[in-house]
């Protein structure tokens, strides 16, 4: 099993091993696509949280107020972490501010790239017809959108370790990786939470 | 350290019982949460831990029944004056070889030598980043995981600026460290998900070559960059690189040769589908939220039962390791408290097994007033066979502030005859060592704490983990460097209990390689067991005080009179304890003063 890649990098290792010497000077710093990342996923978790708000007046099902709950905190205290971030490095720190994620302006440097909504966010309209829905309609709706937005925030992971020279410094890596693995594992019991409302008769937005 | 968050507190120490009377106010029906017996650990408000002046150098440091006896800095080289909590150079695991502490960390290792633990020096150290830099050792052999994506093969700390690239390294690294000043990489095993920890595995019956168990937690690479890497489409893609461990195989004679033999998947259900453990969630109202079990944050194998007990994110499982590329999971247990299992010890006799939750990732402060005392703790199962019965939590019993990253994390037992005592980091909550031998009723019984990094926000440091080895305590501080504690003797530990620990010696200590303990005949541990038979009130008074007697009046004798006392005191020692209320203990006793007439 990757027996000539393995290999070749042997050879590579004792060749290359010098007595590197790396300072905090000449560590790998931030990028400019690590800076996009923070603030970007500050917008988006603030769409998720918009969303989790609509749950308490829109269905009594302990398990989606349950996973509200949880996705609520969690977000939140990454927020926390990735403004701090932000400020640290004195960079600008987008708004968080849920009624605006909710309306749909989402006017931060995590938009620049692009006229296009970041991946997994719901458009305004999108959010205003799951507003709209009750109940166990409500229960599907939420749990397709959110795993759709989930999965978005898997692709700006993604699209981030895809970008040249990103996610190198220590800090920057860890978060990308616990976003990955934390937003996985929601997705996957979420989908199994809405396999077990039965067959779906809200209808995707997609 | 993992690098992931769970969900803060929803009912708090204190807010509980108020939640609780809403709960039965609104008429919901409070879902039990699974509490063990023996929960009701009593937290301390009056404690020297509380209040302590905050500072870099110049914190304010406090002990009981332990004392800071030594301490070597962190060298320049390994930190950021301008960021002191900078997660690339944080200090982490530790392993020891002789008069010789590895620390690993972050940006590389670094080599203490304690010969004089009273005053540690630096030996060597060598820079070479990745994270999270667990180290141990295997005689001339160190191996060394790697995870994040800057890790490159030549150690160099440029990092990794192309998404794929045959110059990243991400798995174990195996250095030769036979000429300590020139370690030399003579093998670099990369995985799929890199290394997070790791741990050596010794077969007895294979004495050609050794394992390494690896346990990844970060994001899978591309297949790109490593043939055969995949983040799979869904739980049930078996292609995917979650869900598994790796084991390697190092030939001793020649580790240039070690590759990844196996990658089992060891959360499988008896149907065979590869998510078969804990699928992440909550276990209902008030309970913590528990990772999905994906991975393994850490295995500790004890060989000589034949067992690995693995923290592994959502679970605790057994591992039967006899053969050991092909380890089979025995048992799986959950805990409604616990966020992200995250290590694993076992008692010695392996009756016990004590799983830690790394609630908040390490990076949280966790033992704040609001925090619950079984969140963010240790939870003690007691074993038989493939059965793990959950007995009770225990944690830090003090107060730390919101300044204070602090939750369970890394320690080992103290070889203390007759209880089952562990030393634990619990980052800048400091050191506790505690008593678990009543695994219902854990009790600290020393500890060692500074106050905050900063007065005004939480800078990540504190004791990464601490281990008993030789006679001392040692504690990797993530940021200002190698603590050396002594223990000191209390009611809670006399000094014949901790200098028959001092007995037990090892060449070489890998914290997830447990070791059995075994004790040396001595009288020393003859008068351990007796100075626990008094505290416990095992034997009648009398008979204690005649006990000592006879062990004073035995040591001073030579040769055959001295074993005729001792053989005749053993014999008085098996009619106590026929009658001993603490039996066990005296049997224990008897033992050990049997074993001395025959030296």
């Amino acid at each position: 099993m990757k027996k000539s890649f393995r290999d070749r990098q042997f050879v590579v290792a004792l060749a290359l091993m010098a007595a590197a010497s790396a300072s905090a000077q000449n560590a790998p710093r931030y990028t400019a696509a690590d800076v996009r990342f923070m603030q970007g996923m500050i917008g988006h978790h603030a769409q998720a949280l918009a969303m989790t708000a609509l749950i308490p007046d829109r269905t009594t099902r302990q398990d989606i107020r349950l996973l509200g709950q949880r996705i609520q905190v969690s977000q939140k205290d990454e927020i926390a972490m990735m403004k701090q971030w932000l400020k640290d490095r004195h960079q600008q720190v987008p708004t968080s501010d849920a009624q605006q994620a909710a309306a749909g302006h989402m006017d931060m440097p995590g938009m620049a790239m692009s006229d296009t909504l970041m991946p997994g966010m719901l458009t305004a309209e999108q959010l205003a017809v799951l507003a709209k829905t009750n109940g166990d309609e409500f229960a599907k709706l939420f749990l397709t959108d959110m795993i759709h937005h989930h999965e978005g925030a898997l692709v700006m992971v993604a699209r981030l370790l895809g970008t040249t020279g990103s996610a190198q410094e220590a800090e920057v890596f860890r978060f990308a990786s616990e976003v990955d693995s934390d937003q996985r594992a929601e997705i996957a019991r979420m989908s199994a939470l809405l396999a077990s409302l039965g067959p779906t008769g809200a209808k995707s937005h997609r | 350290m993992t690098p992931r968050s769970t969900v803060p507190p929803l009912p708090s120490r204190n807010g509980i019982r108020r939640i609780r009377h809403l709960l039965i106010l609104a008429g919901s029906l409070l879902a039990a949460t699974a509490g063990a017996q023996g929960d009701s650990v009593a937290i301390s408000h009056d404690d020297p831990r509380i209040g302590l002046r905050a500072g870099y150098n110049d914190a304010a440091e406090v002990a009981r029944n332990m004392e800071l006896v030594g301490h070597g800095a962190r060298p320049q080289n390994f930190g950021n004056a301008q960021n002191l909590g900078d997660f690339a150079f944080l200090n982490g695991d530790l392993a020891f070889k002789g008069n010789l502490a590895f620390q690993g960390g972050f940006n590389g290792f670094q080599v203490w030598d304690i010969s004089n633990p009273k005053s540690p020096t630096l030996r060597t150290s060598f820079v070479c980043p990745g994270g999270q830099g667990d180290p141990s050792i295997y005689k001339n052999l160190l191996f060394f995981s790697v995870e994040e994506t800057r890790g490159r093969l030549d150690c160099g700390g440029q990092g990794v600026t192309d998404t794929v690239s045959a110059e990243r390294f991400r798995g174990v690294r195996i250095f030769d460290i036979s000429d300590l000043d020139h370690p030399k990489q003579v093998a670099a095993v990369q995985t799929c998900r890199g290394s997070h920890t790791h741990t050596l595995v010794i077969d007895p019956n294979d004495p050609e070559n050794v394992y390494i168990y690896v346990s990844g937690t970060s994001v899978v690479r591309s297949g790109a960059e490593l043939a055969g890497c995949s983040r799979g489409a869904s739980l049930t893609d078996t292609t995917t690189s979650l869900f598994r461990i790796d084991i390697i195989q190092v030939p001793v004679a020649a580790p240039q040769k070690a590759r990844v033999v196996n990658s089992p998947r060891i959360f499988a259900d008896s149907a065979g589908a590869i998510a078969g453990l804990w699928q992440g969630g909550a276990h209902g109202e008030g309970t913590q939220t528990t990772s999905q079990t994906n991975q393994c944050h850490d295995i500790t194998v004890y060989s000589a039962i034949g067992l690995a007990a693995g923290a592994c994110s959502g679970n605790g499982i057994l591992l039967d390791i006899r053969d050991p590329v092909h380890p089979k999971r025995i048992a799986a247990v959950i805990d409604p408290n616990f966020a992200y299992w995250h290590s694993a010890t076992f008692n010695n006799d392996g009756t016990k097994v004590l799983f830690s939750d790394e609630w908040g990732g390490g990076m949280a402060p966790r033992c704040r007033a609001t925090d619950k005392l079984t969140w963010g703790a240790d939870a003690i199962f007691y074993r038989t066979g493939d059965k793990l019965t959950p007995a009770g939590h225990y944690k830090l019993p003090v107060v730390q502030t919101d300044q204070e990253n602090c939750v369970a994390h890394n320690g080992s037992l103290i070889p203390v005859p007759g209880r089952d005592i562990m030393t634990q980091a619990w980052y800048q909550g400091g050191v506790s060592v505690f008593d678990f031998t009543d695994a219902a009723h854990p009790k600290e019984i020393a500890f060692f704490d500074r106050g905050p990094m900063d007065a005004t926000k939480l800078l990540l440091g504190g004791e990464w983990g601490t281990y008993w080895y030789n006679g001392y305590i040692y504690a990797s501080e993530i940021d200002r460097g190698l603590d050396v504690l002594d223990l000191k003797p209390s009611d809670l530990l006399s000094q014949n209990e901790i200098d028959a620990a001092k007995l037990v010696r090892f060449d070489v200590f890998n914290p997830q390689n447990q070791p059995k303990l075994v004790w040396p005949a001595s009288y020393v541990v003859a008068r351990a067991y007796l100075d626990q038979l008094v505290r416990d009130n095992g034997i009648p008074a009398a008979r204690s005080t005649s006990i000592a007697r006879d062990l004073g009046r035995a040591e001073k004798m030579k040769g055959a009179s001295e074993r005729a006392a001792l053989a005749q005191l053993a014999s008085r020692l098996d009619r106590d304890a026929r009658t001993a209320s603490d039996a066990a203990r005296v049997q224990a006793l008897a033992a050990t003063v049997r074993d001395l007439s025959k030296r």
